[in-house]
């Protein structure tokens, strides 16, 4: 396809700490076109916000990053990190969690923003002035006059959050990525900033990969669904079809374990024993395979390959859940 | 019966801005008043700083309210001190969002069991060590494997469950729950919430369950109440109140979450609570929300809605409520359909 943005193939992050080795990502791969919104939904420790920061360069030494990520052709895994600082931003700029931590609680919004408009693009200082309000108008913060010559501690939230969504769009980046963004938002924030990734998507183009644990997240703004677990994809479609044929018994579990309003009250939830695997010793079947309520043996001694069973739908399982059967 | 009555609770933190910034007084809590009858279990859903962590601890009186009144089992808990204050807490527990936090590392899992036990005297080392392993039989982890690990042997789903074995370890008849499955990942979420309704059926227990997450409190709840910056907005029966939400803030609330199903139209739209929560420094008068509430009249800032029963069983604080939603069964409860047409988004 030639309107590829980024084209992620087998990536895989090892982490070496103390003579352990942690497999956190084994083999991801995926393809984002311009302007498309892709979840990776997953559990703590499903290799969601790892396999992203290998594509921003942002893991430790101890990580060791093998496979490829394009973006534009151009290659990400083993970039020199002079040259990873130009496409850093530039191509693929990053929101957190935590906004507070993001933020410097010693400098002026304004000029947290016009930091990072000069950082990538040699711009006169009112220039960038200028920009820097156009972008808090963008994100929508009222009264930007004002708020330019504010710190982070005089702002909610919600507001942080919108300022880092600016230092994000600073540079016009192609590809935003947003690791669990809303998360520590209140409901009806959540709500604002997701209309807001959604308005900035479909206006300016970029192509934004929402990382989150919720599944809810997932169903009501993204195109389409990667469901990791244990560092692999094991299931990816777009979202329609993913939530009107779910195969993987593992999402099917993570969707059937959410509280939902139409269920009444005190009803029990169905529920999937044990806990996710150890991610320094995986075992050589599905590692879903323990918890997994379809499990046969065969999951047990080999693993399923992760591949198109329909037509833009691929899933990891030998056992997966027919149209509408519970799981 | 009640179990717990809590009247006109107020709460007030002092802030001193640092560098000579602006200090003042964080109204936390004002004037809550609620009941709880043995074996029911209310929910108290806000979000970020609505007050609702505050008004869990004040009813444990840790911190002790600024006033208003506690009575739990008939016991008046505002002004108790030392001796008296430990033995009515007895069946007073609380379990806390941070399982790692609320368990000392260096202890064994059997001692932090064992530790209310012991500081309440109960039994002898022999009996403490039955009821232990009683205890974590009961919350679903082996004492033989799990006895003499240490916290942080174990993952966040099991510390949670050690946390609750201490809570229930004296048999009490009230447990506080302030965001206890917060921290823990969807699975894990499951298998706790699942027991604690198994702990409640076989127990008898009452719990407050707090928690932002509305769908959560729901799937727990008999009775929920909406808290909004230090104030009760609406309180009513769990069925009731998400399938007629009447307060236009738990409206907001219900059509903010997102749907599990990608062929509705996503949350949010137009319809929710636009701008920014006003601060609990300086909370607008009358109705604390009327600066975001699309149906606010002048009458709303000069008056504060009090709690007044619309249907049996179903209050709410508002001067101008939602119409009842006529909407068929299950129409209404995924929170996605759109205010009634007749609804005049007039903004003061």
């Amino acid at each position: 396809m030639s309107d590829t943005l980024l084209q992620v193939e087998d990536l895989r992050v090892r982490f070496d700490q103390r003579g352990r080795r942690v497999y956190a990502v084994n083999g991801l791969s995926y393809r984002l076109r311009a302007g498309q919104m892709l979840a990776i939904v997953g559990e703590s420790g499903s290799g969601k916000t790892v396999s992203s920061r290998a594509l921003m360069g942002l893991l430790p030494p101890s990580a060791t990053v093998t496979g490829s990520a394009r973006i534009d052709g151009v290659e990400l895994v083993g970039m020199p990190e002079p040259e990873m600082r130009r496409h850093r931003g530039a191509d693929i700029a990053m929101i957190f969690q935590d906004p507070t931590r993001s933020l410097n609680p010693t400098m002026r919004i304004g000029a947290q923003i016009t930091e990072a408009i000069r950082a990538h693009a040699r711009v006169e200082k009112d220039a960038a002035r200028a920009r820097a309000m156009e972008l808090l108008s963008l994100v929508r913060i009222s009264d930007p006059q004002r708020r330019f010559y504010e710190y982070p501690h005089q702002l909610s939230g919600g507001m942080r959050q919108r300022v880092m969504i600016a230092i994000a769009l600073a540079s016009d980046p192609k590809l935003l990525i947003a690791d669990e963004a809303t998360t520590a938002l209140d409901v009806t924030t959540q709500a604002q900033i997701m209309d807001l990734l959604g308005e900035l998507r479909s206006r300016l183009g970029t192509a934004i990969i929402l990382i989150s644990h919720d599944l809810g997240l997932a169903a009501s703004y993204a195109d389409d669904v990667i469901v990791m677990y244990a560092g692999r994809a094991v299931e990816y479609a777009p979202t329609r079809t993913l939530f009107a044929k779910m195969r993987m018994p593992y999402t099917r579990a993570l969707l059937d374990a959410i509280p939902r309003l139409e269920r009444q009250s005190h009803a029990r939830l169905p529920i999937t024993p044990g806990q996710p695997p150890d991610l320094t010793a995986l075992p050589p079947g599905c590692a879903f395979e323990p918890r997994c309520a379809r499990a046969t043996p065969q999951c047990r001694t080999s693993r399923p390959p992760f591949a198109q069973h329909e037509v833009g739908h691929w899933w990891a399982c030998w056992n997966p859940c027919k149209d509408g059967e519970p799981v | 019966m009640t179990l717990l009555e809590v009247r006109n609770l107020v709460h007030e933190f002092t802030v001193r801005g640092a560098g000579g910034l602006k200090g003042g007084v964080v109204h936390a809590v004002s004037d809550v008043s609620f009941e709880l009858a043995a074996g029911e279990t209310l929910g108290i859903v806000g979000e970020t700083g609505s007050g609702k962590s505050t008004l869990a601890r004040c009813v444990l009186q840790a911190p002790r309210p600024k006033s208003g009144s506690v009575r739990f089992q008939g016991t008046e808990l505002v002004g108790l001190r030392g001796r008296r204050l430990k033995q009515a807490r007895r069946q007073l527990q609380m379990v806390f969002q941070d399982p790692y936090a609320s368990l000392n590392p260096r202890w064994r899992i059997d001692d932090l069991v064992e530790e209310p036990l012991v500081g309440y005297g109960v039994g002898n080392a022999g009996s403490r060590r039955r009821r232990v392993r009683e205890l974590l039989d009961l919350v679903g982890l082996d004492p033989a494997v799990y006895g003499r690990r240490r916290p942080y042997e174990l993952s966040g789903g099991q510390c949670q469950r050690v946390a609750i074995a201490r809570a229930i370890a004296l048999d009490p008849a009230l447990v506080v729950c302030d965001e206890p499955v917060s921290s823990l990942d969807v699975l894990i979420q499951a298998q706790v919430l699942n027991l604690f309704e198994q702990l409640r059926t076989e127990l008898g227990l009452s719990y407050l369950f707090i928690s932002h997450d509305l769908a959560l409190v729901k799937q727990v709840s008999d009775r929920v109440a909406v808290m909004h910056l230090g104030q009760l907005c609406e309180v009513g029966p769990a069925e009731a109140l998400y399938r007629s939400p009447r307060h236009p803030y738990t409206v907001d609330l219900l059509a903010s979450i997102p749907s599990l199903d990608p062929t509705r139209p996503p949350a949010g739209g137009r319809a929710v609570a636009s701008g920014e929560p006003p601060s609990p420094l300086n909370p607008p008068s009358g109705c604390r929300f009327r600066t975001r509430c699309p149906r606010a009249q002048d009458q709303c800032a000069v008056e504060r809605p009090l709690l007044r029963e619309i249907e049996p069983g179903h209050q709410v604080a508002c001067h101008f409520p939602e119409p009842v939603n006529a909407a068929p069964d299950g129409a209404a409860v995924d929170g996605t359909q759109p205010r009634p047409a007749t609804v005049h988004y007039a903004r003061p």
